[in-house]
Protein backbone atom coordinates (compact mmCIF):
# COMPACT_ATOMS: atom_id res chain seq x y z
CA UNK A 1 0.00 0.00 0.00
CA UNK A 2 1.16 3.32 -0.54
CA UNK A 3 1.63 4.90 2.91
CA UNK A 4 1.64 8.70 3.23
CA UNK A 5 4.66 10.44 1.97
CA UNK A 6 6.79 13.29 3.96
CA UNK A 7 9.80 14.96 3.44
CA UNK A 8 12.72 14.67 5.93
CA UNK A 9 13.17 18.63 6.44
CA UNK A 10 10.82 21.30 4.84
CA UNK A 11 12.10 22.48 1.49
CA UNK A 12 11.45 26.38 -0.10
CA UNK A 13 11.85 27.76 -3.45
CA UNK A 14 13.41 31.50 -2.59
CA UNK A 15 14.46 32.04 -6.67
CA UNK A 16 12.76 31.27 -10.05
CA UNK A 17 14.14 32.50 -13.23
CA UNK A 18 12.50 31.35 -17.22
CA UNK A 19 14.37 32.77 -20.85
CA UNK A 20 11.71 33.87 -23.59
CA UNK A 21 10.45 30.50 -25.01
CA UNK A 22 10.41 30.69 -28.83
CA UNK A 23 12.23 29.44 -32.09
CA UNK A 24 15.38 30.90 -32.13
CA UNK A 25 17.87 31.41 -34.76
CA UNK A 26 20.59 33.44 -32.79
CA UNK A 27 20.75 31.27 -29.23
CA UNK A 28 21.23 27.92 -27.97
CA UNK A 29 20.79 25.95 -25.41
CA UNK A 30 23.61 27.80 -23.20
CA UNK A 31 22.57 30.98 -24.13
CA UNK A 32 19.10 29.98 -23.14
CA UNK A 33 20.08 28.82 -19.95
CA UNK A 34 22.11 31.56 -18.77
CA UNK A 35 19.06 33.51 -19.49
CA UNK A 36 17.28 31.91 -17.03
CA UNK A 37 19.61 31.73 -14.58
CA UNK A 38 20.20 35.66 -14.36
CA UNK A 39 16.64 36.51 -13.97
CA UNK A 40 16.64 33.44 -10.88
CA UNK A 41 19.42 35.20 -9.59
CA UNK A 42 17.79 38.79 -9.43
CA UNK A 43 14.76 37.20 -8.06
CA UNK A 44 16.19 36.20 -4.98
CA UNK A 45 14.97 39.13 -2.85
CA UNK A 46 17.93 39.25 -0.42
CA UNK A 47 20.79 37.99 -2.91
CA UNK A 48 22.41 34.70 -3.44
CA UNK A 49 25.59 33.79 -4.24
CA UNK A 50 26.27 31.22 -6.85
CA UNK A 51 29.38 30.30 -4.31
CA UNK A 52 26.17 28.72 -2.18
CA UNK A 53 24.77 26.50 -4.30
CA UNK A 54 25.53 22.71 -3.64
CA UNK A 55 24.39 20.57 -6.54
CA UNK A 56 22.80 21.30 -9.78
CA UNK A 57 20.05 18.87 -11.46
CA UNK A 58 19.38 19.37 -15.00
CA UNK A 59 15.99 17.84 -16.83
CA UNK A 60 16.52 17.51 -20.52
CA UNK A 61 15.04 15.38 -22.71
CA UNK A 62 17.39 15.07 -25.74
CA UNK A 63 19.86 17.28 -26.96
CA UNK A 64 21.29 14.00 -27.61
CA UNK A 65 19.21 13.60 -30.71
CA UNK A 66 18.42 17.42 -31.32
CA UNK A 67 21.27 19.07 -30.59
CA UNK A 68 23.72 15.83 -31.11
CA UNK A 69 25.57 16.56 -27.98
CA UNK A 70 25.18 14.38 -24.48
CA UNK A 71 25.81 15.32 -20.98
CA UNK A 72 24.52 18.29 -20.52
CA UNK A 73 24.96 18.28 -16.80
CA UNK A 74 28.61 19.52 -16.54
CA UNK A 75 28.22 21.30 -19.42
CA UNK A 76 25.79 23.68 -17.78
CA UNK A 77 27.39 23.37 -14.33
CA UNK A 78 30.89 24.83 -15.94
CA UNK A 79 28.72 27.59 -17.91
CA UNK A 80 27.44 29.44 -14.72
CA UNK A 81 30.47 28.13 -13.07
CA UNK A 82 29.65 25.62 -10.24
CA UNK A 83 31.81 23.32 -10.88
CA UNK A 84 33.31 20.94 -9.51
CA UNK A 85 29.96 21.26 -7.53
CA UNK A 86 27.88 17.70 -8.81
CA UNK A 87 25.58 18.08 -11.68
CA UNK A 88 22.97 15.57 -12.71
CA UNK A 89 20.94 15.34 -15.56
CA UNK A 90 17.35 13.57 -15.52
CA UNK A 91 15.75 12.58 -18.08
CA UNK A 92 11.64 11.45 -17.96
CA UNK A 93 11.07 12.43 -21.55
CA UNK A 94 8.54 16.10 -21.77
CA UNK A 95 8.68 15.63 -17.67
CA UNK A 96 12.56 15.85 -17.03
CA UNK A 97 13.09 19.32 -15.77
CA UNK A 98 10.11 18.22 -13.13
CA UNK A 99 12.60 15.49 -12.14
CA UNK A 100 15.07 17.42 -11.72
CA UNK A 101 12.98 19.21 -9.07
CA UNK A 102 12.17 16.80 -7.50
CA UNK A 103 15.69 14.94 -6.78
CA UNK A 104 16.26 18.42 -5.48
CA UNK A 105 13.56 18.24 -3.03
CA UNK A 106 14.71 14.86 -1.60
CA UNK A 107 18.75 15.93 -1.98
CA UNK A 108 18.22 18.78 0.47
CA UNK A 109 14.93 17.15 2.59
CA UNK A 110 17.23 13.79 3.30
CA UNK A 111 19.40 16.64 4.68
CA UNK A 112 22.74 16.48 2.38
CA UNK A 113 22.43 19.20 0.45
CA UNK A 114 21.35 22.95 1.72
CA UNK A 115 21.16 24.62 -1.10
CA UNK A 116 20.16 23.25 -4.89
CA UNK A 117 19.47 24.49 -8.33
CA UNK A 118 17.10 22.90 -9.99
CA UNK A 119 16.65 23.45 -14.05
CA UNK A 120 15.75 22.44 -17.03
CA UNK A 121 16.50 23.08 -20.85
CA UNK A 122 15.93 22.21 -24.55
CA UNK A 123 16.74 23.60 -27.92
CA UNK A 124 14.28 22.03 -30.50
CA UNK A 125 13.95 24.66 -33.54
CA UNK A 126 17.01 24.06 -35.20
CA UNK A 127 15.69 20.68 -36.64
CA UNK A 128 13.14 20.22 -39.27
CA UNK A 129 9.74 19.50 -37.79
CA UNK A 130 9.99 15.75 -39.24
CA UNK A 131 13.37 15.22 -37.03
CA UNK A 132 11.72 17.00 -34.31
CA UNK A 133 8.56 14.60 -34.21
CA UNK A 134 11.09 11.71 -34.90
CA UNK A 135 12.76 12.91 -31.44
CA UNK A 136 9.87 13.05 -29.64
CA UNK A 137 8.35 10.20 -30.47
CA UNK A 138 11.18 8.24 -29.17
CA UNK A 139 9.48 8.88 -26.12
CA UNK A 140 6.57 6.83 -27.00
CA UNK A 141 6.46 3.14 -26.36
CA UNK A 142 8.15 1.40 -28.94
CA UNK A 143 5.33 -0.57 -30.12
CA UNK A 144 3.71 3.15 -30.59
CA UNK A 145 6.16 4.04 -32.87
CA UNK A 146 6.80 0.97 -34.95
CA UNK A 147 3.02 1.61 -36.51
CA UNK A 148 3.43 5.03 -37.32
CA UNK A 149 2.14 6.45 -33.57
CA UNK A 150 3.44 10.08 -33.72
CA UNK A 151 3.41 12.14 -29.72
CA UNK A 152 0.24 14.36 -31.69
CA UNK A 153 -1.29 10.50 -33.07
CA UNK A 154 -1.40 8.68 -29.85
CA UNK A 155 -3.20 11.87 -27.85
CA UNK A 156 -5.24 12.12 -31.06
CA UNK A 157 -6.31 8.20 -30.41
CA UNK A 158 -6.98 9.33 -27.13
CA UNK A 159 -9.04 12.21 -28.25
CA UNK A 160 -11.53 9.62 -30.26
CA UNK A 161 -11.51 7.40 -27.16
CA UNK A 162 -12.63 10.06 -24.87
CA UNK A 163 -15.63 11.47 -27.82
CA UNK A 164 -17.08 8.06 -27.74
CA UNK A 165 -17.00 7.46 -24.08
CA UNK A 166 -18.10 11.34 -23.24
CA UNK A 167 -19.49 12.44 -26.26
CA UNK A 168 -17.31 15.32 -26.43
CA UNK A 169 -16.34 16.94 -29.62
CA UNK A 170 -13.87 19.11 -32.10
CA UNK A 171 -15.73 21.93 -30.83
CA UNK A 172 -14.87 21.43 -27.10
CA UNK A 173 -11.13 21.31 -28.27
CA UNK A 174 -11.49 24.48 -29.60
CA UNK A 175 -12.34 26.17 -26.16
CA UNK A 176 -9.33 24.83 -25.24
CA UNK A 177 -7.40 26.46 -27.53
CA UNK A 178 -9.61 29.94 -27.84
CA UNK A 179 -8.53 30.42 -23.71
CA UNK A 180 -5.39 29.43 -24.17
CA UNK A 181 -3.97 31.91 -26.64
CA UNK A 182 -6.19 34.30 -24.29
CA UNK A 183 -4.10 33.47 -21.49
CA UNK A 184 -0.43 33.64 -23.41
CA UNK A 185 -1.91 37.08 -24.57
CA UNK A 186 -0.79 38.63 -21.70
CA UNK A 187 2.35 36.47 -21.05
CA UNK A 188 5.42 38.43 -22.63
CA UNK A 189 7.84 35.19 -22.19
CA UNK A 190 4.86 33.45 -24.37
CA UNK A 191 5.82 32.00 -27.64
CA UNK A 192 2.58 32.97 -29.17
CA UNK A 193 1.59 35.65 -26.70
CA UNK A 194 -1.80 36.55 -29.40
CA UNK A 195 -5.17 35.51 -29.03
CA UNK A 196 -7.04 33.63 -31.86
CA UNK A 197 -8.71 36.77 -32.67
CA UNK A 198 -5.32 38.46 -33.01
CA UNK A 199 -4.46 35.85 -35.38
CA UNK A 200 -7.57 36.08 -37.12
CA UNK A 201 -7.01 40.05 -37.72
CA UNK A 202 -3.32 39.52 -38.52
CA UNK A 203 -4.31 36.77 -41.23
CA UNK A 204 -6.79 38.89 -42.74
CA UNK A 205 -4.53 42.63 -42.99
CA UNK A 206 -1.74 40.00 -44.79
CA UNK A 207 -4.51 38.96 -47.27
CA UNK A 208 -5.37 42.69 -47.64
CA UNK A 209 -1.89 43.92 -47.92
CA UNK A 210 -0.77 41.20 -50.71
CA UNK A 211 -4.13 41.83 -52.88
CA UNK A 212 -5.25 38.00 -52.06
CA UNK A 213 -8.48 36.70 -51.26
CA UNK A 214 -9.75 37.97 -47.35
CA UNK A 215 -11.06 35.06 -45.49
CA UNK A 216 -14.13 35.84 -44.13
CA UNK A 217 -14.31 33.53 -41.35
CA UNK A 218 -17.33 34.94 -38.28
CA UNK A 219 -15.75 34.04 -35.18
CA UNK A 220 -12.67 31.89 -33.46
CA UNK A 221 -14.65 28.65 -34.11
CA UNK A 222 -14.70 29.57 -37.97
CA UNK A 223 -11.29 30.20 -38.11
CA UNK A 224 -10.51 26.68 -35.97
CA UNK A 225 -13.05 24.95 -38.36
CA UNK A 226 -10.99 26.37 -41.48
CA UNK A 227 -8.99 23.20 -42.88
CA UNK A 228 -6.46 25.87 -44.43
CA UNK A 229 -5.76 28.24 -41.34
CA UNK A 230 -5.87 24.99 -38.89
CA UNK A 231 -4.96 21.57 -40.52
CA UNK A 232 -4.80 18.13 -39.78
CA UNK A 233 -1.72 17.00 -37.72
CA UNK A 234 -2.91 13.76 -36.30
CA UNK A 235 -6.71 13.70 -36.66
CA UNK A 236 -8.32 14.72 -34.26
CA UNK A 237 -5.67 17.01 -33.81
CA UNK A 238 -5.12 19.88 -35.49
CA UNK A 239 -2.59 22.40 -35.82
CA UNK A 240 -3.81 24.93 -32.93
CA UNK A 241 -4.69 21.82 -31.02
CA UNK A 242 -0.64 21.24 -30.86
CA UNK A 243 1.98 22.52 -28.86
CA UNK A 244 4.85 24.20 -30.80
CA UNK A 245 8.34 23.24 -31.15
CA UNK A 246 10.15 25.24 -28.78
CA UNK A 247 13.52 26.67 -27.67
CA UNK A 248 13.83 27.68 -24.16
CA UNK A 249 14.76 27.16 -20.35
CA UNK A 250 14.09 27.61 -16.53
CA UNK A 251 14.95 27.74 -12.96
CA UNK A 252 14.62 27.45 -9.47
CA UNK A 253 16.56 28.05 -6.37
CA UNK A 254 15.56 25.83 -3.40
CA UNK A 255 16.81 25.66 0.03
CA UNK A 256 16.24 24.16 3.40
CA UNK A 257 13.39 25.99 4.84
CA UNK A 258 14.99 27.04 8.14
CA UNK A 259 17.21 29.04 5.47
CA UNK A 260 14.93 30.26 3.27
CA UNK A 261 14.21 33.91 5.28
CA UNK A 262 17.73 34.64 4.95
CA UNK A 263 16.97 34.71 1.11
CA UNK A 264 13.21 36.51 0.98
CA UNK A 265 10.30 37.63 2.88
CA UNK A 266 8.53 35.87 0.32
CA UNK A 267 9.64 32.09 -0.02
CA UNK A 268 6.97 29.19 -1.42
CA UNK A 269 7.09 26.22 0.08
CA UNK A 270 7.06 22.61 -1.42
CA UNK A 271 3.82 20.64 0.60
CA UNK A 272 3.35 18.83 -1.75
CA UNK A 273 4.71 16.15 -4.46
CA UNK A 274 4.18 13.03 -6.30
CA UNK A 275 4.97 11.35 -9.04
CA UNK A 276 3.89 8.09 -11.10
CA UNK A 277 4.79 6.02 -14.03
CA UNK A 278 2.62 4.52 -16.61
CA UNK A 279 1.62 2.24 -19.54
CA UNK A 280 1.54 2.58 -23.31
CA UNK A 281 -1.79 2.74 -25.12
CA UNK A 282 -2.35 -1.10 -25.47
CA UNK A 283 -1.30 -2.10 -21.75
CA UNK A 284 -3.58 0.95 -19.96
CA UNK A 285 -6.85 -0.37 -18.65
CA UNK A 286 -8.77 2.80 -19.55
CA UNK A 287 -7.42 5.44 -23.02
CA UNK A 288 -9.78 8.30 -21.93
CA UNK A 289 -7.00 9.11 -18.26
CA UNK A 290 -3.55 8.34 -17.19
CA UNK A 291 -2.91 6.15 -14.21
CA UNK A 292 0.19 7.49 -13.63
CA UNK A 293 -1.17 11.31 -13.20
CA UNK A 294 -3.45 9.80 -10.77
CA UNK A 295 -1.04 8.27 -9.12
CA UNK A 296 1.20 11.46 -8.43
CA UNK A 297 -1.97 13.30 -7.42
CA UNK A 298 -2.87 11.38 -4.77
CA UNK A 299 0.66 10.94 -3.40
CA UNK A 300 0.84 14.97 -3.53
CA UNK A 301 -2.36 15.15 -1.94
CA UNK A 302 -2.04 12.80 0.44
CA UNK A 303 1.55 14.09 1.56
CA UNK A 304 0.07 17.61 1.60
CA UNK A 305 -3.26 16.69 3.15
CA UNK A 306 -4.86 19.65 0.63
CA UNK A 307 -8.10 18.03 -1.55
CA UNK A 308 -8.48 18.98 -4.92
CA UNK A 309 -10.61 21.96 -4.23
CA UNK A 310 -7.90 23.50 -1.89
CA UNK A 311 -5.88 24.10 -5.26
CA UNK A 312 -6.70 27.31 -6.32
CA UNK A 313 -5.12 27.45 -9.72
CA UNK A 314 -2.71 24.88 -11.52
CA UNK A 315 -0.54 24.34 -15.02
CA UNK A 316 -1.12 21.40 -16.30
CA UNK A 317 0.64 19.41 -19.20
CA UNK A 318 -1.77 20.62 -21.87
CA UNK A 319 0.87 19.25 -25.06
CA UNK A 320 -2.06 18.97 -26.85
CA UNK A 321 -5.93 20.50 -26.66
CA UNK A 322 -7.24 17.05 -25.68
CA UNK A 323 -4.60 16.59 -22.65
CA UNK A 324 -6.00 19.82 -21.10
CA UNK A 325 -9.42 18.54 -20.70
CA UNK A 326 -8.20 15.06 -19.45
CA UNK A 327 -5.57 16.10 -16.61
CA UNK A 328 -8.11 18.12 -14.56
CA UNK A 329 -10.27 15.10 -14.65
CA UNK A 330 -6.94 12.86 -13.13
CA UNK A 331 -6.33 15.60 -10.53
CA UNK A 332 -9.68 16.05 -9.13
CA UNK A 333 -10.62 19.27 -10.13
CA UNK A 334 -14.08 17.36 -12.34
CA UNK A 335 -15.23 14.44 -12.84
CA UNK A 336 -14.58 11.79 -15.41
CA UNK A 337 -15.95 13.23 -18.22
CA UNK A 338 -16.86 16.77 -17.07
CA UNK A 339 -13.44 18.56 -18.19
CA UNK A 340 -14.96 19.46 -21.31
CA UNK A 341 -17.74 21.31 -19.69
CA UNK A 342 -16.05 22.86 -17.03
CA UNK A 343 -13.97 24.13 -19.61
CA UNK A 344 -16.88 24.99 -21.94
CA UNK A 345 -18.70 26.97 -18.82
CA UNK A 346 -15.22 29.29 -18.44
CA UNK A 347 -14.46 27.35 -15.22
CA UNK A 348 -10.69 27.09 -16.06
CA UNK A 349 -10.84 30.67 -17.53
CA UNK A 350 -8.17 33.29 -15.83
CA UNK A 351 -11.94 35.09 -14.27
CA UNK A 352 -12.80 31.16 -13.34
CA UNK A 353 -13.06 29.76 -9.97
CA UNK A 354 -10.13 27.15 -11.15
CA UNK A 355 -7.46 28.80 -13.42
CA UNK A 356 -5.87 26.30 -15.28
CA UNK A 357 -2.82 27.51 -17.42
CA UNK A 358 -2.87 30.58 -16.78
CA UNK A 359 0.70 31.05 -18.54
CA UNK A 360 -0.97 30.65 -22.03
CA UNK A 361 0.21 26.60 -20.99
CA UNK A 362 2.42 24.12 -23.77
CA UNK A 363 0.54 25.07 -26.40
CA UNK A 364 1.28 29.10 -26.42
CA UNK A 365 3.90 29.53 -23.89
CA UNK A 366 5.48 27.12 -25.76
CA UNK A 367 7.35 23.47 -25.31
CA UNK A 368 10.81 22.99 -24.89
CA UNK A 369 10.18 19.76 -23.81
CA UNK A 370 13.20 19.89 -20.91
CA UNK A 371 12.40 22.85 -19.32
CA UNK A 372 8.85 22.69 -19.17
CA UNK A 373 8.33 21.43 -15.95
CA UNK A 374 10.16 24.21 -13.65
CA UNK A 375 9.01 26.93 -16.31
CA UNK A 376 5.27 25.55 -15.40
CA UNK A 377 6.65 26.05 -11.77
CA UNK A 378 7.67 29.13 -12.23
CA UNK A 379 4.45 30.54 -13.52
CA UNK A 380 2.99 29.03 -10.10
CA UNK A 381 6.07 30.94 -8.49
CA UNK A 382 5.05 34.51 -10.27
CA UNK A 383 1.47 34.46 -9.45
CA UNK A 384 1.40 33.52 -5.86
CA UNK A 385 4.04 35.77 -5.45
CA UNK A 386 1.85 38.42 -6.89
CA UNK A 387 3.97 38.78 -9.80
CA UNK A 388 2.14 37.49 -12.74
CA UNK A 389 1.11 41.43 -13.82
CA UNK A 390 -1.87 41.15 -16.62
CA UNK A 391 -2.30 37.69 -16.20
CA UNK A 392 -2.81 37.72 -12.46
CA UNK A 393 -5.19 34.98 -11.00
CA UNK A 394 -7.64 37.34 -9.30
CA UNK A 395 -8.57 35.00 -6.29
CA UNK A 396 -8.29 36.73 -3.24
CA UNK A 397 -5.38 35.84 -0.80
CA UNK A 398 -3.87 33.00 -3.59
CA UNK A 399 -1.93 30.79 -1.25
CA UNK A 400 -1.72 27.18 -3.17
CA UNK A 401 -1.28 26.87 -6.83
CA UNK A 402 0.26 23.12 -8.43
CA UNK A 403 2.07 22.23 -11.75
CA UNK A 404 1.19 19.07 -13.32
CA UNK A 405 3.64 17.79 -15.81
CA UNK A 406 3.38 14.63 -17.99
CA UNK A 407 6.34 12.95 -19.81
CA UNK A 408 5.93 10.48 -22.87
CA UNK A 409 2.27 9.30 -23.51
CA UNK A 410 1.75 9.41 -19.85
CA UNK A 411 4.64 7.47 -19.11
CA UNK A 412 5.96 9.65 -16.33
CA UNK A 413 3.97 12.06 -14.53
CA UNK A 414 4.56 14.38 -11.82
CA UNK A 415 2.48 16.92 -9.18
CA UNK A 416 3.77 19.37 -7.12
CA UNK A 417 1.73 21.95 -4.94
CA UNK A 418 3.51 25.31 -3.40
CA UNK A 419 1.90 26.93 -0.76
CA UNK A 420 2.66 30.93 0.53
CA UNK A 421 2.58 31.39 4.16
CA UNK B 1 4.01 -25.12 -28.63
CA UNK B 2 7.72 -24.40 -29.24
CA UNK B 3 9.76 -22.93 -26.77
CA UNK B 4 10.98 -19.53 -27.97
CA UNK B 5 11.69 -16.73 -25.21
CA UNK B 6 8.62 -14.65 -24.21
CA UNK B 7 10.74 -11.61 -25.49
CA UNK B 8 10.30 -8.51 -28.52
CA UNK B 9 12.33 -10.37 -30.49
CA UNK B 10 10.19 -13.72 -30.82
CA UNK B 11 6.45 -11.59 -30.93
CA UNK B 12 8.23 -10.37 -33.93
CA UNK B 13 9.62 -13.24 -35.56
CA UNK B 14 6.03 -14.46 -35.15
CA UNK B 15 4.41 -11.59 -37.08
CA UNK B 16 7.24 -12.33 -39.51
CA UNK B 17 5.55 -15.61 -39.46
CA UNK B 18 2.07 -14.44 -39.38
CA UNK B 19 1.06 -15.07 -36.61
CA UNK B 20 0.22 -12.71 -33.71
CA UNK B 21 1.42 -14.30 -30.68
CA UNK B 22 0.61 -13.57 -27.06
CA UNK B 23 1.53 -14.92 -23.56
CA UNK B 24 -0.51 -16.31 -20.40
CA UNK B 25 0.66 -16.44 -17.08
CA UNK B 26 0.07 -20.27 -16.08
CA UNK B 27 -0.65 -19.34 -12.27
CA UNK B 28 -3.15 -16.63 -12.66
CA UNK B 29 -4.34 -16.60 -16.47
CA UNK B 30 -3.51 -13.19 -17.25
CA UNK B 31 -2.83 -12.79 -20.62
CA UNK B 32 -0.63 -10.44 -22.36
CA UNK B 33 -0.37 -8.95 -26.01
CA UNK B 34 2.80 -8.44 -27.15
CA UNK B 35 4.03 -11.37 -24.77
CA UNK B 36 5.49 -10.30 -21.23
CA UNK B 37 7.88 -12.78 -19.31
CA UNK B 38 6.89 -11.45 -16.05
CA UNK B 39 2.86 -11.20 -15.21
CA UNK B 40 2.49 -7.88 -14.05
CA UNK B 41 -0.79 -9.34 -11.83
CA UNK B 42 0.75 -11.47 -9.82
CA UNK B 43 4.32 -11.13 -10.87
CA UNK B 44 4.74 -15.17 -11.50
CA UNK B 45 7.53 -15.89 -14.61
CA UNK B 46 5.72 -19.16 -15.70
CA UNK B 47 4.14 -18.37 -19.40
CA UNK B 48 3.10 -19.97 -22.31
CA UNK B 49 2.22 -18.96 -25.87
CA UNK B 50 -1.41 -18.32 -26.65
CA UNK B 51 -1.83 -17.50 -30.23
CA UNK B 52 -4.73 -14.56 -31.00
CA UNK B 53 -7.68 -15.06 -33.24
CA UNK B 54 -6.77 -12.16 -35.27
CA UNK B 55 -10.33 -10.57 -34.82
CA UNK B 56 -11.33 -7.44 -32.70
CA UNK B 57 -12.87 -3.98 -32.97
CA UNK B 58 -11.50 -0.76 -33.20
CA UNK B 59 -11.42 1.41 -29.64
CA UNK B 60 -9.32 4.47 -30.47
CA UNK B 61 -7.35 5.93 -33.88
CA UNK B 62 -5.68 9.00 -35.59
CA UNK B 63 -5.20 9.90 -38.83
CA UNK B 64 -1.58 11.07 -39.45
CA UNK B 65 -0.08 13.57 -42.03
CA UNK B 66 3.03 14.60 -40.29
CA UNK B 67 4.48 11.14 -39.88
CA UNK B 68 8.60 9.74 -39.04
CA UNK B 69 10.67 9.43 -41.87
CA UNK B 70 9.86 5.36 -42.32
CA UNK B 71 6.60 6.62 -42.92
CA UNK B 72 7.16 9.20 -45.36
CA UNK B 73 9.68 6.62 -47.32
CA UNK B 74 6.52 4.64 -47.51
CA UNK B 75 4.90 7.44 -49.39
CA UNK B 76 2.75 9.15 -46.56
CA UNK B 77 2.05 12.82 -46.63
CA UNK B 78 -0.10 15.72 -45.90
CA UNK B 79 -2.30 14.57 -48.80
CA UNK B 80 -1.90 11.17 -47.93
CA UNK B 81 -2.50 10.41 -44.67
CA UNK B 82 -2.24 6.95 -42.60
CA UNK B 83 -4.41 5.42 -39.67
CA UNK B 84 -2.92 4.19 -36.81
CA UNK B 85 -4.97 2.80 -33.71
CA UNK B 86 -5.72 0.67 -30.78
CA UNK B 87 -7.77 -2.72 -31.35
CA UNK B 88 -9.27 -4.55 -28.63
CA UNK B 89 -9.23 -8.75 -29.13
CA UNK B 90 -11.91 -10.74 -28.89
CA UNK B 91 -9.33 -12.47 -26.70
CA UNK B 92 -10.24 -8.79 -24.26
CA UNK B 93 -6.63 -7.85 -24.88
CA UNK B 94 -5.39 -4.28 -26.65
CA UNK B 95 -2.73 -3.58 -29.27
CA UNK B 96 -1.70 -0.81 -31.39
CA UNK B 97 -1.38 -1.49 -34.88
CA UNK B 98 -1.84 0.47 -38.14
CA UNK B 99 -5.41 0.47 -39.41
CA UNK B 100 -5.77 -0.56 -43.25
CA UNK B 101 -9.27 -0.33 -45.17
CA UNK B 102 -10.13 2.81 -43.88
CA UNK B 103 -10.95 6.35 -45.78
CA UNK B 104 -7.83 8.66 -44.15
CA UNK B 105 -9.12 12.03 -45.76
CA UNK B 106 -12.42 11.73 -43.90
CA UNK B 107 -11.55 10.11 -40.12
CA UNK B 108 -15.02 11.76 -39.81
CA UNK B 109 -16.40 8.62 -40.96
CA UNK B 110 -14.32 6.21 -39.14
CA UNK B 111 -16.29 4.43 -36.17
CA UNK B 112 -15.15 3.28 -33.16
CA UNK B 113 -16.43 -0.06 -32.49
CA UNK B 114 -15.68 -1.32 -36.52
CA UNK B 115 -14.67 -5.11 -36.32
CA UNK B 116 -11.27 -5.14 -37.62
CA UNK B 117 -9.18 -8.64 -38.53
CA UNK B 118 -5.35 -9.19 -38.77
CA UNK B 119 -2.94 -7.94 -41.54
CA UNK B 120 0.63 -8.60 -41.90
CA UNK B 121 2.70 -6.12 -43.70
CA UNK B 122 5.58 -7.42 -44.47
CA UNK B 123 8.81 -5.16 -45.62
CA UNK B 124 11.70 -5.80 -46.98
CA UNK B 125 13.42 -9.73 -47.40
CA UNK B 126 15.09 -12.87 -45.88
CA UNK B 127 17.02 -11.88 -42.60
CA UNK B 128 16.10 -8.00 -43.02
CA UNK B 129 12.00 -8.72 -42.89
CA UNK B 130 10.20 -6.45 -40.51
CA UNK B 131 6.86 -7.01 -40.27
CA UNK B 132 4.08 -4.00 -39.09
CA UNK B 133 1.10 -5.79 -37.68
CA UNK B 134 -2.10 -4.06 -39.12
CA UNK B 135 -5.85 -4.33 -38.78
CA UNK B 136 -8.44 -4.06 -41.81
CA UNK B 137 -11.85 -3.25 -41.91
Amino acid sequence: MQRKRKLGRGVAVVGAGMSKFGMFKDKDSKDLFVEAFNEMLSSVDKGADPNDIDALYLGNFTNDFWVHSAHWGPVISDLIGLTPKPATRTEGACASSALAFREGVFAIASGFYDVVLVSGVEEMSKRSTEEVTEGLAMATSSYEAEVGFTFPGVFGAVATAYFEKYGATREHLMNVTIKSHNNARLNPKAQFNLSIRDTMNSKIARAEKRGEPVPTWRDEKEFLRDPKANPVVAWPMHLYDCCPISDGAACMLLVAEEMAKSFTDNPLYVVGIGQGSGRALHAADDNTCFEATRYAAKEAYDMSGLKPEDIQFAEVHDCFSIAEIIHPEDLGFFKPGEGYKAVEQGLTRLDGPKPINTSGGLKCKGHPVGATGVAQLFEVWEQLRGEAGERQVPIKDLRIGAAHNLGGTGGTCSFTILERR
Amino acid sequence: MEERPFSDISYKQYLNEEKLMGSRCKKCGALFLPPRSICIKCHGSDMEWVEMKGKGKLVAFTCITVGPPFMIEEGYDRAHPYCSGVAELEEGVKIVARIEGVDTTKPETIKIGTPLTVRYLHRGEAENMKTYLAFSV
